[in-house]
């Protein structure tokens, strides 16, 4: 069993100083994935030898010659005879009454938008027989543009999980709907004396027109009453800083595909918030070198924590939150929007130099920069990018303001604040919270659970029994969004209409049902309350024009989104002497805590939303669960990262359990030292740590809320880490499938690009002559290959999650991860270059390469890889015996074997959301990529029938149809005019391991990074 | 020790030495019969069906098209089994106090779906396409028999991969002009070799043999 505990990663101390010194001395690897790897401890050559590592430790200790031969002999006889099975008969059931649209066999896609944080994305999705699927992206949606994200992706699984709450429940007891309503009458006429004055309502952040006008009806009837909004992952600092700079609330919309020169502080744009995908698109669109195009943006992010911004960032300037803010101040003086002198100048200006060539650089591009920053930096910063952007021409042409999307855009902590000291006050008597789980998820300083408990009558509208539900007196479950209809707005304000796929599977009711019941319409449906107000009142509104409702009403489901109800710019400039209000304004900053020194130099935390769980929502989603996390590649936990340096200086080690206390608070986290992290700062992602979470998410990852106060959501200084001696064990892939140090990632700056545009190509070690007796195969019909587009791709996930979805690819589970056996056919591999302290960072998808000299291939012994007439690299799973020699073979590390039986065949839900064209595959056989051949084979069959070839673009891959920044292209490279033809003919294509003779036709596009010289040279 | 075996028993070991290749030869011999009998392959076995259905009486006795049931065989890969509201278009009117088709008649009235057995059943790694087979010229009959002529519905074919790749790999000798595909009586010409080299072209029929055509 030795070798289960000699763990992969790490579990012995890494030495910094030493790992500095190796950096400094290796002058050929210059690119590594991981501190284990760079450090080449013994235990990570050791875990790299065995590809599968430690699975020797499954076999019992004393097995001897004799167990062998039995166990080899029972294995042949019992596989012969389950050759010898019967299949089980099968029923067929038609319908009694076949709907007119359902061909069976043939998938439907409706359009639908997904909630997220109060904000809609547009999706189409794919529906079997009525069971949806699939989550793709809305090609006409704006806020898509046919992509999505990885939370999207994975939502489909959600709507299945057989932990979602099933019934009503009355303190914990099963109950009824009706019994529900008995109950929201009395409370109806009980407020109806009152006014409605001890009646509140909390939701999450409302877009949704039919709601908020739910609400308003519902406040004109009680008018004592009161609405409440809190979202663990608001936007409030956004909207103060829009109010202290315009002295109104008005959103902002950028436009990336027009700018040439992005600041960024601290916005994670292009992975997080409403606009994400659409930023993604855009943003990449402008970096894509081509033939034609040989200009790029240039992006410049500062920030403490690294995040997927950062990552593809040219200019990537790492400083504490906390003193990002006197970092924008000292911009805001170099441009003129601030007075030069002012007593906040941070005393050394160490960056100086830094924003003096940022300045100069937006300067140049008047009109067409952006600078922006993120929801964890204050009002005043928000308002100084305002003010900088007014300066620099950009509104108007890549800043567009609008009304607010919100339709009641309040502060919301403020209005939670409010709305516990009622409760506590005795004023509620009632607390209706629409969705969410503030119990688990508000500030911990406001006591919500408490305050909670103290109420007359809780009703908990949710999708999960959790905390919330836990203390509420009524618990009601929720419907999923593809469960029910709704309306919702896009980034920019779009409308969709929320169309559901399937019926509700466990009873759920929507928070438009619940708000009819309280005011006296307990049978109206959701389709009815969201039809209703279209019909009545979103006539006015926009969108529906001249045609008769119901015609309207069709074409706004069949585009998935209302026509012309995206938000109009408007107006508005920044107020003189905002700077002077944005000093009285309270900041969250670091003078405002209380400063608890350590060593010399006070800690600062940095709370962050979880990469793959969000707030905590996805918890006991599996595939975000094991979607290991852009730059930490962690699965299955949250952890601290720390700066290296600053680990050095506390003596914390790797994996080490660290007690982090704040104001009195504590709480236990693992540490992770994360290269390009801010030194003197620490980031906790929030969200896991519930024990309620269902059978996937209780019991993973720590509480990073019982951190977080409503005095500081995002970041507090004074945090003391103390060491608690024990060590955690980790699920991290980054040091899985290692390729060893080869030339992956293909590098070169703009003006590198210019001189030598073959740069990538000259980088190929030639292979040696006569490397193969394989005579060259030539594919005469279609050749299928890809192009991954390294500077576009910014490692968001969104295209794991959609190969996992499309492809029935099972969840192993943390124990499995940690023994290498994630089940991922697509990996988003994961290098540093450069500094331990300050490293560039890059991402590079790696699937199977569809080698057209496969070393796989030749090692089977019974043929269940080969080549197709195509140029597919085939698995045939039925013929799989599960040798494994293959894998051993495989340069590219992307093969993948099921150990056991992952996938799950017992759970009636999840059967549901299989792909009904993909086998789900049985234990003891290998898998991989497969460049979604069903999907080439459903083309292929709906142009033969229609008597031509396929089209270009006719075929898209699940990964391809995800990527929100098109970094990935699909085609036919025997059709010189294809996009991925086109794409390999440019001189930045270059493939991987190519002087192993593999051929693969998957190949790259190497990346370009724009960085400024001016700071470059200095 | 005494010697537990009598000298005879020398000879049964010898022969079983020496005869060990002529055992394992028919051990596999007798596998192979029974994997591709009856008993195993369902070929020619009748499957028991909530209603007896009888497919030469709607097609040879009625005239019923393949189509009139199996709607979507043209364009999906399933080729459709027919809903219940289907057969009630006739028996609403006809046989309709039938004792036979009360099953039926359930179905329709408690709206629940009639259970049918499948006779043709691919294991779930299996992918086939109807719509494709049609559109290149493989009638219904080539798989499926003389269904015609079932009283009650049999499997013709073994629907083992071997079976398959026959075709795939000699498709000449089965494809027949698209408008003869739902043709149950078809026979094929003479000279279908040179029909079917002449189809295989004009339809641009290919010999697809590749693993992924079926399994995914």
């Amino acid at each position: 069993m030795s070798s289960i505990n000699s763990k992969g990663s790490s579990g012995k101390a890494l030495d910094p100083t030493a790992l500095r010194s190796r950096l400094e001395q290796t002058r050929g690897k210059e690119y590594w994935r991981s501190l284990e790897e760079l450090a080449g401890t013994d235990e990570f050559l050791e875990f790299l030898r065995n590809e599968f590592p430690r699975q020797s430790g499954l076999l019992s200790e004393g097995l001897d010659r004799r167990q062998v031969l039995k166990l080899m002999g029972a294995s042949l006889a019992l596989a012969g005879l389950a050759g010898c099975a019967h299949m089980p008969t099968e029923k067929i059931l038609p319908y009694v009454k076949q709907p007119e649209e359902i061909v069976p066999g043939e998938p439907l896609f409706f359009a639908t938008a997904m909630p997220l944080g109060g904000f809609g994305k547009g999706l189409v999705v794919e529906s079997h027989l009525g069971r949806p699927t699939k989550i793709e992206g809305n090609p006409q949606h704006p806020g898509s543009l046919g992509a999505t994200d990885a939370f999207g992706q994975a939502s489909v699984l959600t709507l299945y999980d057989p932990d979602r709450s099933q019934t009503v429940l009355r303190l914990g007891n099963i109950n009824t709907w009706v019994e529900f309503i008995g109950a929201v009458n009395e409370v109806r006429a009980d407020q109806q004396i009152k006014k409605g004055a001890g009646l509140r309502v909390l939701t999450e952040t409302v877009t949704s027109p039919t709601l908020a006008y739910q609400l308003q009806q519902l406040l004109a009837e009680f008018p004592l009453a009161e609405w409440h909004q809190y979202e663990p992952v608001g936007r409030d600092n956004l909207k103060a800083g829009a109010r202290l700079a315009f002295g109104e609330m008005v959103d902002t919309i950028y436009r990336f595909d027009q700018a040439d020169v992005i600041l960024s502080l601290e916005s994670d744009f292009l992975f997080a918030g409403p606009g994400c995908v659409r930023y993604a698109r855009d943003f990449a669109g402008r970096r894509r070198m081509g033939d034609k195009q040989t200009d790029m943006n240039r992006l410049y992010v500062v920030e403490s924590s690294p995040s997927v911004t950062g990552s593809v960032a040219d200019h990537r300037l790492r400083i504490r939150s906390s003193n990002i803010e006197a970092l924008a101040r000292s911009l805001g003086k170099e441009a003129g929007v601030l007075p030069a002198a002012g007593d906040h100048e941070p005393s050394q200006l160490v960056h100086g130099q830094w924003i003096e060539a940022v300045v100069r650089d937006l300067q140049r591009h008047r009109g067409s920069s952006v600078v922006l920053a993120g929801e964890q930096q204050p009002p005043s910063v928000h308002a100084l990018c305002h003010a900088l952007n007014e300066v620099f021409g950009n509104v108007g042409k890549t800043v567009i303001y609008t009304d607010p999307v919100e339709s009641n855009p309040v502060n919301q902590m403020q209005s939670l604040r409010e709305l516990v000291s009622d409760m506590k006050s005795g004023r509620v008597d009632t607390l209706f919270i629409l969705s969410g789980n503030p119990v688990f998820t508000a500030p911990v300083d406001l006591e919500f659970g408490e305050a909670l408990s103290r109420i007359k009558l809780g009703v908990h509208l949710g999708l999960y029994e959790d905390e919330t539900s836990q203390l509420c007196h009524w618990h009601v479950p929720e419907t999923h969004y593809l469960e029910a209809w709704g309306d919702v707005r896009a980034y920019e304000g779009t409308i969709s209409i929320i169309q559901p796929l399937i019926a509700p599977l466990y009873g759920g009711k929507s928070a438009h049902e619940v708000l009819a019941t309280l005011q006296g319409h307990p049978t109206r449906s959701s389709y009815e309350i969201v039809q209703d107000y279209w019909k009545n009142r979103g006539q006015k509104n926009a969108g529906f024009g001249s045609k008769s409702f119901k015609e309207s009403w069709e074409i706004a489901l069949y585009n998935g989104f209302i026509e012309g109800t995206g938000l109009p710019q408007k107006p508005v400039s920044v107020k003189k002497g905002f700077e002077k209000s944005a000093s009285t304004e309270p900041r969250q900053s670091a003078s405002a805590t209380a400063i608890k020194a350590v060593g010399s130099r006070p800690l600062e935390i940095v709370f962050r939303p979880d990469p793959t769980i969000w707030d905590g929502r996805f918890a006991n989603n599996g595939w975000l669960q094991e979607l290991p996390k852009p730059m930490s590649k962690l699965t299955w936990d949250n952890v601290m990262w720390i700066s290296p340096a600053t680990a050095a200086r506390l003596g914390i080690n790797q994996e080490d359990v660290v007690r982090l206390l704040l104001e009195g608070r504590e709480v236990n986290a693992p540490a992770w030292i994360m290269p390009g992290h801010a030194d003197d700062s620490v980031t906790v992602h929030f969200g896991y740590g519930s024990t309620l979470a269902g059978r996937v998410g209780a019991g993973t990852g720590f509480n990073a809320y019982l951190l977080r106060t409503s005095g500081h959501p995002w970041m507090a200084t004074g945090v003391e880490l103390q060491r608690t001696g024990e060590q955690s064990a980790l699920a991290i892939t980054n040091i899985h499938h290692s390729m060893e140090g080869r030339d992956f990632v293909r590098v070169a700056t703009l003006e590198e690009f210019r001189k030598n545009p073959r740069f990538a190509q000259e980088m190929n070690p030639a292979p040696p002559p006569d490397s193969t007796l394989y005579p060259e195969v030539k594919d005469t019909g279609y050749a299928w290959g890809m192009a991954i587009n390294l500077n576009s791709c910014i490692g968001c996930n969104a295209c794991v999650v959609a190969c996992q979805a499309e492809n029935n690819i099972p969840v192993v589970g943390k124990d499995q991860v940690r023994r290498s056996r994630e089940m991922h056919w697509i990996r988003i591999d994961h290098y540093f270059h450069g500094s331990l302290d300050d490293p560039e960072i890059y991402n590079e998808p790696v699937m199977c390469m569809h080698c057209e000299n496969a070393p796989c291939e030749l090692v089977c012994p019974v043929g269940a890889t080969n080549h197709s007439a195509e140029g597919l690299n085939q698995m045939i799973y039925n013929r799989c015996v599960g040798t494994r020699y293959c894998s051993n073979n495989c340069p590219y590390k992307v093969r993948r074997f099921n150990f056991y039986q992952l996938g799950d065949w017992e759970t009636p839900s999840l059967k549901l959301q299989r792909n009904p064209n993909v086998t789900v595959r049985s234990r003891g056989v290998m898998e991989k990529c497969s460049y979604c051949v069903q999907r080439i084979n459903a083309a292929k069959i709906d142009a033969e029938k229609q008597d031509r070839k396929v089209r270009d673009g006719e075929i898209v891959t699940a990964c391809q149809a995800a990527c929100p920044t098109e970094a990935i292209v699909f085609g036919d490279i025997n059709d010189p005019n294809s996009h991925v033809s086109r794409l390999k003919a440019q001189t930045l294509n270059y493939g991987l391991l190519t002087e192993l003779t593999t051929h693969p036709r998957t190949t790259y596009l190497a990346k370009v990074r724009n960085p400024n010289p001016e700071i470059e040279e200095s | 020790m005494a010697q537990i075996f009598h000298r005879s028993t020398n000879i049964l070991s010898r022969l079983t030495i020496y005869g060990a290749i002529f055992i394992l030869a028919g051990l596999v011999w007798a596998a192979y019969i029974i994997y591709s009998s009856p008993y195993f392959t369902e070929v020619n076995v009748a499957r028991q069906q909530p209603v007896p259905f009888s497919h030469k009486h709607h097609v040879s006795g009625l005239g019923l098209d393949c189509r009139f049931c199996h709607t979507s065989v043209e364009e999906s890969s399933f080729a459709g089994i027919p809903p219940t509201e289907t057969c009630m278009t006739c028996h609403s009117q006809i046989w309709s106090d039938s004792s036979v088709l009360e099953p039926v008649r359930a179905s329709y009235r408690n709206n629940t779906s009639l259970e049918w057995t499948r006779v043709y059943q691919l294991p779930g790694y299996v992918y086939f396409n109807h719509s494709i087979h049609l559109n290149k010229g493989i009638g219904c009959s080539s798989c499926h028999g003389r269904v015609d002529q079932m009283p009650l519905t049999y499997r013709e074919n073994p629907m083992q991969m071997q079976w398959c790749l026959d075709c795939h790999r000699n498709v000449e000798l089965y494809v027949r002009p698209r408008e003869e595909v739902f043709k149950m009586d078809y026979v094929a010409p003479g000279d279908q070799l040179a029909l079917g080299k002449k189809l295989v072209k004009e339809y641009k029929v290919q010999k697809l043999t590749d693993c992924v055509t079926c399994h995914r």
